[in-house]
């Protein structure tokens, strides 16, 4: 049986991860490579690296975290973040990331999916899309969630499918720092329009909304969620468990 | 020493640096002579069947990987290096393996019940079918990683792992000194480095 997926995903700026942690015994721990060696240990499925640096010094910084993370840590890593060419992939993947996920940049320039994904298999490519209700619609923001695209967000997944994305993951702006449960209105709307993996983000507080999301939405793949782990509210080991008792497959 | 067989597929950092983790020296090679001169081989791959099936070709070294495994060379094919394996692929068309072991590669949407995706991506089971030294360090359950869409099938005669996916897929393969694992080892955390370690130390 094939288990649901928990991935935490650090932000990444000069070095350092965003915000830093708080752990019981592990305080102020801003080292990513540190971090994930954590996660690793303590039943993360996979870790999501998101480099939110602009400065060329910061992206070089990035690519030697990376590195050493691939050196020690022995899990899936999914790298977003600054990825516009087809060379953003190949500096990314030389470095030991196993996917790469794209957000803007297929964005500005839809023809990336399907250009990466011919050179390194559907499997590498993620699309990442932030959505949000305007007047009704689920409409695709870009810039972090900045900018409206007056994309519809249902059709743009299909097409970068379509196109060759091997995953997707949809994070809902409505309720992206509300920690009040997952967007499961936006999210069946994704599962009932692709067949590949979906990855639900934004919206987790606690145990329980885990629980609830893969109840309600069996087709969804797998729940990500960054500052509930970095600051303890959730522990990663507590979720799977949780999980495991619910029926819910994890990987104990 | 470990050579792990440098043919242009796919990146092979996390696959070098996961022997580094376990003590063990494995060079990234396409050198024929360090090839010869290694104790065993590892036969990575991600990508289509056909393209790497002609890179391996392109470099004279399917015909040396053939030769080595003939006189006994311990070999370890992942992923798709695992699927080489085999004497064809249904992977867009028809193609010819390696031939080390019997079966043929085919699309895992043959055998499983709609609604399951594909790729059959993530976290996975092992049920181990026949003892085999790969497996002297994990336990019957253990959970490896997988990406896949296509499967080793008709291969009776070497099958040492199936993983429940709506239908039993192939998971690992074992004959004689060939062994292949359709799962990545060098992403399945600490069950995966305890395979690669008995590769290593105890085959």
């Amino acid at each position: 049986m094939i288990t649901k997926r928990i991935i935490p995903c650090l932000d990444v700026r000069d070095g350092r991860v965003v915000k830093g942690v708080n752990f019981r015994g592990l305080n102020d721990v801003a080292s990513p490579v540190e971090l994930a060696e954590y996660y690793s240990a303590n039943g993360a499925d996979e870790l999501v690296f998101y480099d939110i640096t602009a400065s060329a010094e910061g992206r070089a910084l990035f690519t030697d975290i990376l590195r050493e993370t691939a050196r020690r840590v022995f899990i899936p890593l999914t790298v977003g973040g600054g990825i516009n060419t087809v060379e953003d992939f190949d500096r990314v993947l030389k470095c030991g990331a196993d996917k790469v996920s794209v957000n803007s940049g297929a964005i500005r320039n839809p023809a990336l999916v399907g250009e990466a994904a011919k050179r390194y298999g559907d499997q590498c490519v993620v699309l990442s899309a932030d959505a949000k209700r305007v007047d009704g619609a689920f409409r695709v923001f870009a810039k972090g969630g900045r900018e409206n695209t007056g994309m519809e967000a249902i059709e743009w997944i299909k097409r970068c499918v379509g196109e060759g994305a091997g995953e997707v993951v949809l994070n809902s702006i409505d309720t992206d720092g509300v920690k009040r449960g997952f967007d499961l209105e936006m999210l069946q709307a994704v599962c009932d329009a692709v067949s590949v993996p979906v990855i639900a983000s934004g919206g987790a507080g606690r145990i329980e909304d885990f629980i609830e999301l893969f109840r309600t939405l069996p087709k969804v793949d797998a729940g990500l969620a960054a500052s509930i782990f970095h600051f303890g509210e959730v522990r990663i080991r507590d979720l799977k468990e949780a999980m495991a008792k619910s029926g819910i497959p994890a990987r104990l | 020493m470990i050579a792990i067989i440098d043919y242009g597929v796919g990146n092979l950092f996390s696959l070098q640096s996961s022997f580094a983790a376990i003590g063990q020296e494995a060079a990234v090679t396409a050198d024929p002579a360090a090839l010869r001169a290694a104790d065993k081989l590892l036969l990575p791959g991600v990508g289509a069947f056909r393209d790497a099936r002609e890179k391996l070709r392109a470099g004279g070294l399917d015909e040396l990987v053939r030769e080595e495994a003939g006189r006994g060379k311990p070999l370890l094919g992942i992923c798709l290096g695992m699927q080489l394996l085999f004497e064809k692929s249904y992977e867009y068309g028809e193609y010819e393996g390696l031939g080390l072991l019997r079966g043929a590669v085919r699309p895992i949407a043959d055998v499983i019940p709609a609604g399951y995706k594909i790729p059959h991506i993530g976290w996975n089971a092992l049920h181990l079918t026949k003892p085999c030294p790969l497996f002297g360090r994990i336990r019957e359950g253990d959970f490896v990683y997988f990406v896949h869409s296509y499967y080793a099938a008709d291969c009776n005669d070497s099958l040492a792992a199936t993983t429940e996916y709506g239908a039993p897929l192939t998971a690992a393969v074992a004959k004689g000194n060939v062994y292949g694992c359709q799962f990545h080892p060098e992403k399945s955390g600490g069950v995966g480095l305890n395979i690669l370690r008995a590769f290593c130390e105890d085959v």
